[in-house]
């Protein structure tokens, strides 16, 4: 779970020195974790392993893993992005405002309306320019990350109140008048049995994944994490490469807010409040270092199921929400403890065998 | 000199049979190593003989999978590094390992700050520090953050920290090798003193002339097994190259090279190039010179000169410089680096664990990183396609790897830099910039990569070169350029250069005693 393509630069080594199988099990920690998981959780409560609450379990996943791709790219190249918990907001109350008031024009007193699907892509748009914004900050002013991105959260999570005056977009269904009905779908509906929501994470995630470890840019993105002097050296336009992971990580939280409003049927401003955490854990869970340079997308999908599993689960068995916490950041601890193990296990394990 | 006479010396440290196994490689195979005090124990042998992981063992960083080491006699076992430094063992390691946001004094007494009463005497450790440096001939600024030095001058700072350390065993992994001959001088200066005062000292170089400077004792190592072990009174290079390579490698030499018929067209031309240093003064003043295709070019000059910073100029790393700089027939001005790598441009640089190397990804992934685009099919990188390429370059410089899906830092230093000359090389330049390009190479990969210089001017590549190895200096290349204090002091073609010419040209800073090392041994 911890590099870029496990099938090329993590397993063949071990294979090559026969130690496939110990090595092998501590790098598919965070999976065998879930299966765990389901297990005892299986075991537990008999709600738990059903079709209906998998469907649920997932799709409540699915939201947290959508937001923890696009925040992978970014830790990868050793940033990080508070702001996504505000795009989330920020794109969910856009949607509001074009579905119930339509974009309006001041100078000729009207408002223009859009149909749903433009509507997605302005809100992605929007998360786009989110993360132009986080870039152009990092990139040209040479801000930090952190105090870039925590700025931005700020901004961003006013402009979402501002954008109604802190008020909710209540009922967003549209009008048939106005052509813009059926956003509902995109959180609610269903493909062959599977939610929408369910398909978009898998979509999200096989591209990424297939970006990651197959194509020019992905190769850059680790490059630059693990080392920007050199990455530069060879020729890898850095700032482009950072660039393009904000503006990932602002889409891929974009596309998370016009699903919790479309679920909702409805845009709050505080929808999307410290989302971010929770993408982040995911990350970390999945075994990428927060350094940058070693990581993997379908990590992180493990890791948000990790994190889906466990609160459905105790939810399930009736464990009270601040117990939750508790467990949940536990688990967070021990994968980070067990990530820094990983090296030295791997040593023994060689030590053992000679 | 005087060479040491082996009964003279006692036994202060044995590794014996000692092996050690890492995933996939028997790096030691039961070897024994005998350290005696007062005197120099040069260890070689070729790029991953297992030199530096036997070094690692001593100084308390590894532990061997089998095999025990005694010390004064007696067994003893390091847990840590600081174990092994309260036994009275010190050690400078190949790759640098200073914090670059701490000032040079910081990193000298990083971990046994001197304090009082729990606050930390800088002005103390500044003294202490600015008499190190003094002994060492590089009157640097103890405040000087480590960030700002070159690469020889942060190896200058590792020995310094080595030798702040009241050591009895004190080892040096390639102390030398960014360090060019007047640097170098002084360093034995200091070993000479160190043995008359007791202290035993293992001393790893690639440099061959080095360790018949210095050395009493030479071990050499072949594939991770002790190949022989003789003093150094009673043997010459080729003794030490025939047990370390077991074939004949030739010397460095220049090789005459009939290039493609248009070969005296300019590729590369470089008009009053001027670099500013902060605070005042240039650190390159109105360079000048052109550079033919199929031509190699060698810069010579002492640490400071500005080679590195030529170079950094050539990849448009220094926005502020001034000049020209004309590639084939375009003016390079604002072009960015993947820019002129396209067009034709490539530098290797000095520092590869900095700006050389990714130290997360594996070493097929590094050797292929600044030509990703060439393996582009749809969308896509073809593993094949970037297979023959990574495949080719691991024959053709020898890179010794089980695997090229092993990270890279599980390879040995020398072999790291092989795959950052092999990135440069698959970018197919029409003008390689080589900065010490066979740092910490040995014999018969420096001969395999001139080899590769010859044969690629041959066909028409222009190489510029800059090495602090006197040898290669006087063969490889056609050319020789001096430079000192940033300015052009010398031009010299093969036939008509000498040692003397050289070192007169680049301008000692500071008188030394000994002439620079011309020791060859004689046979
Ligand atoms: N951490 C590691 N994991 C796996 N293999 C390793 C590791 N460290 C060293 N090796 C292997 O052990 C062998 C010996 O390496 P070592 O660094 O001791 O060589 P060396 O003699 O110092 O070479 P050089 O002259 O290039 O510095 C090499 O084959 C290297 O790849
Ligand atoms: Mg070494």
């Amino acid at each position: 779970m911890t590099t870029s393509s496990p099938v090329a630069s993590a397993v063949a080594p071990a294979r090559a020195s026969g130690l496939s199988f110990g090595v092998l099990l501590f790098r598919l920690r965070a999976l065998i974790a879930l299966f765990v998981l389901i297990g005892i959780f299986s075991i537990l409560s008999p709600s738990f392993f059903t079709r209906a609450n998998l469907i649920i379990l997932v799709g409540q996943t699915a939201i947290n893993a959508i937001m923890a791709v696009g925040m992978t790219y970014v830790i990868l190249t050793g940033g990080i992005d508070l702001s996504v918990g505000s795009t989330v907001g920020l794109a969910a109350m856009m949607s509001g405002l074009l579905i119930n008031r339509g974009l309006p024009i001041p100078p000729l007193g009207v408002a223009v309306y859009f149909n749903v699907p433009m509507i997605i892509v302005l809100g992605l748009c929007l998360g786009l320019l989110v993360g132009a914004f986080n870039g152009l900050l990092i990139t040209r002013f040479n801000v930090a990350p952190f105090i870039a991105t925590l700025g931005t959260l700020y901004v961003a999570r006013g402009l979402a109140q501002l954008s109604n005056d802190g008020a909710t977009f209540p009922n967003l269904v549209g009008k048939s008048e106005l052509g813009n009905t059926g956003f509902p779908t995109l959180g609610a509906g269903s493909i062959l049995g599977i939610p929408i929501v369910i398909w978009i994470m898998v979509l999200f995630a096989a591209v990424a994944a297939f970006v990651a470890s197959k194509t020019p840019f992905g190769r850059q993105v680790f490059a630059v994490g693990g080392n920007e002097r050199a990455a530069e050296l060879s020729g890898i336009y850095v700032n482009r490469i950072k660039m393009a992971v904000y503006m990932i990580c602002g889409l891929c939280a974009a596309m998370t807010g016009l699903i919790t409003a479309s679920q909702l049927v409805a845009a709050h401003p505080a929808v999307g409040e410290s989302y971010e955490l929770n993408a982040i854990a995911a990350v970390v869970l999945g075994g990428t270092s927060l350094a940058g340079g070693r990581g993997s997308i379908w990590g992180t999908i493990v890791g948000a199921l990790v994190i889906g599993v466990l609160t459905n689960g105790l939810v399930l068995l009736g464990v009270q929400e601040f117990w939750k916490k508790v467990i949940t950041g536990l688990v967070i601890i021990l994968a980070v403890v067990l990530d820094q193990l990983q090296e030295r296990l791997q040593q023994r394990l060689a030590l053992k065998r000679a | 000199m005087q060479q040491a006479r082996p009964e003279a010396h006692r036994t202060v440290l044995v590794a014996e049979q000692v092996s050690k196994r890492f995933p996939g490689t028997l790096a030691l195979d039961r070897v024994d190593f005998t350290v005696y005090d007062g005197a120099v124990n040069v260890l070689i042998g070729e790029n991953g003989a297992g030199k530096s992981t036997l070094m690692k063992i001593l100084a308390g960083v590894e532990r061997p999978t089998s095999g025990r080491l005694l010390l004064d006699g007696s067994p003893v076992e390091f847990k840590s590094t600081r174990e092994a430094a309260h036994a009275g063992i010190g050690i400078i390691f190949q790759e640098l390992n200073l914090y670059p946001n701490l000032d040079i004094s910081e990193n000298i007494f990083v971990t046994r700050e001197m304090t009082r009463t729990g606050v930390v005497q800088h002005r103390a450790q500044e003294k202490v520090t600015r008499d190190l440096l003094a002994r060492l001939e590089q009157p640097l600024e103890p405040t000087t953050l480590v960030r700002d030095l070159r690469m020889g001058q942060q190896q200058i700072v590792e020995i310094a920290k080595a030798l702040s350390r009241n050591v009895r065993i004190l080892i040096m992994d390639e102390p030398t090798s960014a360090l060019t001959a007047a640097e170098t001088e002084a360093l034995f200066r200091i070993i000479r003193d160190l043995k008359a005062h007791g202290v035993a000292i293992i001393y790893i170089s690639h440099k061959l002339e080095e360790l018949l400077t210095v050395g009493d004792y030479v071990t050499v190592l072949r594939d991770g097994r002790l190949a022989a072990t003789a003093p150094a009174a009673s043997i010459n290079i080729s003794w030490i190259i025939d047990k370390m390579v077991g074939r004949n490698v030739n010397a460095p030499h220049h090789r005459a090279r009939t290039v493609a018929d248009d070969s005296d067209q300019t590729v590369l031309e470089i008009k009053n190039l001027s670099l500013p240093r902060l605070g005042g003064g240039f650190t390159l003043e109105g360079v000048s010179f052109a550079l033919k295709r199929g031509e190699i070019l060698a810069i010579f000059g002492l640490m400071g000169a500005g080679r590195t910073e030529l170079f950094e100029c050539l990849m448009g790393l220094h926005p502020e410089a001034s000049g020209q700089i004309r590639l084939g027939t375009r003016n390079l001005r604002h072009e960015a680096i993947r820019q002129r790598i396209d067009l034709g441009l490539m530098l290797v640089p000095e520092d590869r664990q900095r700006l050389g190397l990714v130290q997360k990804l594996s070493v097929a992934h590094n050797i292929t990183l600044a030509n990703l685009k060439r393996f582009v099919t749809s969308f896509w990188i073809s593993e094949r396609l970037e297979m023959e390429d990574i495949r080719a370059m691991m024959r053709d410089l020898a890179i010794k790897t089980r695997t090229p899906q092993h990270p890279i830092t599980s390879l040995s230093g020398g072999n790291q830099q092989k795959v950052v000359v092999a990135k440069s090389l698959l970018t197919r330049p029409k003008v390689l910039l080589l900065d010490e390009p066979t740092r910490g190479i040995d014999v018969g990969a420096k001969a395999e990569i001139f080899e590769i210089m010859n044969r690629l001017a041959e066909q028409g590549l222009a190489i510029l070169f800059v090495s602090s190895e006197l040898p290669e200096m006087l063969t490889i290349p056609d050319r020789i350029l001096v430079l000192s204090k940033g300015k052009i002091t010398g031009e010299f073609s093969h036939d008509k250069v000498t040692e003397e010419a050289l070192v007169l040209a680049a301008g000692a800073r500071q008188q030394t005693e000994h002439p620079v090392p011309a020791n060859r041994p004689n046979n």
